[in-house]
């Protein structure tokens, strides 16, 4: 299977639906001319024109907004925000028009939107720049929120966005855009709301999303050496967040570690360390754990910012502490 | 001197459809009233009362295709632009058979079938909206305009600005029409806003825009027309300000404080169905059409609130449905 980057599956998948879909545009902030901050969207204003890749001003609420209204009009926006943490100036647009205008007009308006940014930290971008604010739009009914890992899900969560109804937060992340991986040349989806085990293992469930997945393959990874078989099970999505995938393997191993890049307090792991409880309490051997960022804001300096985001050693310690 | 109605090219059964719309309003909101009072209505309740001529004077010029976006304040809205009374009615009742399904409520009323995408309860909300509706007319290239109301308390929020600035650099086929009744909520404009006039803020982004008086249908009309106009051609946005005064207060919890009966007389005095009717007059109209009209009005109001009444809500179950869309 031909092997192909995170930004690169991102940017082939965006390319197909501009190809297939006269509905689809893209806008965004430096998406056209500059080529995307991250990249991904270089070359898309050269193929599709103005019309369909659309530079916008650095003003986050109308970009959301124009982005409900397109949808509402019945095309398939694609909004680029750049960062998860601008979506703060947009976050009225986000959360009380996309993710309600369907409920508030009586089923009358679906708002078919893709809203794409990065989230996370670890590149020294300082206390504004690395926040992991996914977990709160995790909790509005009516949005989806989707947070591949790898290539191949990159591409097949995007493709089932663009076949989704729906508002859907597409959240990538800064430090996973060279990664490569396998991804098919034929058509396929990832359906949003699949959890995914990215690696089996009998001895404990390491639960992740985004970049945490790969710190977690690398504690599961050093735990091995040490005899311990560890499960890493990738959410995928947190919104709708798939249960199941979680609870059956922590049936079979009997011990679950929840790590994410984000605040522990009200974080996200707490929603699935309370999932496990109420649904396999009986099968656990001990505490749901969990391994989250630091509760400070993100500081510049490179160890002071290494310290602060969850690294393979902090999910091994705690691993070890349930054995 | 103002023009007649034929060298505005509106004919007497026009015009007095107009004048019927704001009695429909008027009676409407005063029936909606009485029904907040026996708790027929929960929540939240904005009268548009004193507003009519801006709606009636405006929203009657769009083609069945335009898109209209509004604030919470939307009853008056909604019924200019020929919504359904009972379905409204029912609405405001919380009822299965409102045009939300009861889900949406006063402040939230919706009709795709009208080009009729919300009222927004959130200050300056719809502003947005309005550039992505028209943004979708001009990459469709479907000749539709979107008319954006707002009110004076929207003018201070960030949106105002972001929203005026992109339809004016993509030219966009909007007409914003800023409903100026001088108050956001109970704080008068001039403790809330620093700047110029209105109008001239569209200035700033090369926006074409008019002042108008809000409680004259006619000069709505005629401004109402130049602007809608100017938006299909294709030269980009408009922006039009009304001047115009409530006469009930903010919502119905509202004891109106901050303003002075003097104040209120006077804007009374300037009430918009009794202009338009004294100009009628001035056309030979007689009192059994107004009666005519006033009898037709109080049947539908009548007619709407036994509906609602006599609608189901929506089973329990319902509150499951319409979060997310197959």
């Amino acid at each position: 299977m031909r092997e192909m980057t995170y930004r690169d599956a991102i940017r082939e998948t965006l390319r197909d639906a501009l190809r297939q879909d006269e509905r689809v545009f893209l806008m965004g902030e430096d998406i056209g001319a500059y080529g995307g901050a991250y990249a991904v969207t270089k070359g898309l204003l050269d193929e599709f024109g103005e019309r369909r890749v659309k530079d916008t001003p650095i003003a986050e609420s109308v970009l959301a907004g124009a982005g409900v209204g397109a949808a509402a009009a019945g095309l398939r926006p694609v909004v680029e925000m750049m960062s998860i943490n601008f979506t703060l100036l947009a976050s009225d647009q986000i959360i009380n028009n996309a993710a309600k205008l369907l409920y508030m007009s009586g089923g009358q308006i679906p708002v078919p939107l893709i809203i794409r940014m990065v989230s996370g930290g670890g590149s020294q971008l300082a206390a504004t720049h690395s926040q992991s604010l996914e977990g709160w739009y995790a909790q509005v009914p009516g949005l989806k929120v989707v947070t591949p890992a790898t290539p191949y899900d990159a591409r097949g969560l995007l493709k089932s966005a663009f076949k989704d109804n729906n508002p859907v937060m597409f959240i990538e992340h800064s430090l996973l855009y060279g990664l490569t991986g396998p991804v098919p040349e034929e058509d396929y989806t990832v359906p949003i709301g699949s959890a995914d085990i990215k690696r089996e293992g009998k001895d404990v469930t390491i639960i992740a999303y985004l970049r945490m997945v790969h710190v977690a393959l690398e504690a599961a990874e050093a735990l091995a050496g040490d005899g311990i078989d560890a499960e890493v099970v990738d959410l995928r999505s947190l919104r709708p967040l798939d249960m199941d995938t979680v609870v059956q393997s922590v049936r079979r191993t009997h011990k679950a570690v929840m790590v994410e890049e984000g605040w522990k307090t009200g974080g996200f792991g707490a929603e699935v360390a309370s999932g496990i409880m109420s649904q396999a309490f009986d099968d656990l051997d001990g505490p749901v754990e969990r391994v989250a960022g630091k509760e400070v804001p993100m500081p510049y300096n490179r160890e002071l910012e290494q310290a602060a985001i969850p690294t393979y050693l902090d999910v091994v310690q705690t691993v070890k502490s349930l054995l | 001197m103002a023009m007649t109605l034929k060298e505005m090219t509106l004919e007497v059964p026009a015009a007095l459809d107009l004048y019927r719309r704001m009695v429909l309003i008027r009676r409407f909101e005063e029936k909606a009233a009485e029904m907040y009072g026996r708790a027929k209505i929960g929540g939240f309740l904005h009268l548009y009362i004193g507003e009519e001529a801006v709606a009636a004077g405006a929203i009657p010029l769009l083609e069945d295709r335009d898109y209209i976006v509004t604030h919470y304040r939307d009853h008056g809205h909604a019924i200019a632009r020929g919504l359904d009374t009972n379905r409204l009615m029912a609405e405001l009742f919380g009822k299965a058979t409102g045009t939300s399904r009861g889900k949406g409520g006063s402040m939230h009323i919706f009709d795709v079938t009208k080009g009729f995408l919300g009222g927004y309860a959130i200050v300056g909300a719809m502003m947005p909206i309005a550039v992505g509706l028209a943004q979708a007319s001009r990459y469709l290239d479907d000749g539709r305009v979107c008319v954006c109301i707002f009110g004076d308390g929207a003018v201070n929020e960030g949106e105002f600005h972001e929203s005026l600035n992109l339809a004016a650099l993509w030219k966009l086929p909007v007409v914003f029409l800023l409903e100026n009744n001088g108050f956001g909520m109970g704080t008068r404009v001039e403790r809330a806003h620093a700047g110029l006039d209105m109008a001239h803020l569209a200035d700033a982004f090369c926006i074409p825009s008019e002042q108008v008086d809000g409680m004259d249908l006619l000069a709505v009309r005629e401004a109402a027309g130049r602007a809608i106009d100017h938006a299909r051609s294709g030269e980009g946005p408009f922006f039009l300000e009304a001047l115009t005064y409530r006469f009930r207060g903010h919502s119905m919890a509202d004891p109106m404080q901050y303003r002075d009966k003097e104040e209120e007389e006077h804007w009374r005095r300037r009430d918009p169905i009794l202009l338009f009717r004294q100009r009628l007059e001035l056309e030979g109209l007689t009192e059994e059409a107004f009666d005519e009209i006033d009898r037709g009005v109080d049947q539908e109001v009548e007619e709407a609130v036994r509906y609602a009444e006599e609608s189901p809500a929506l089973p329990v179950e319902g509150l499951f449905e319409d979060i997310y869309e197959e």
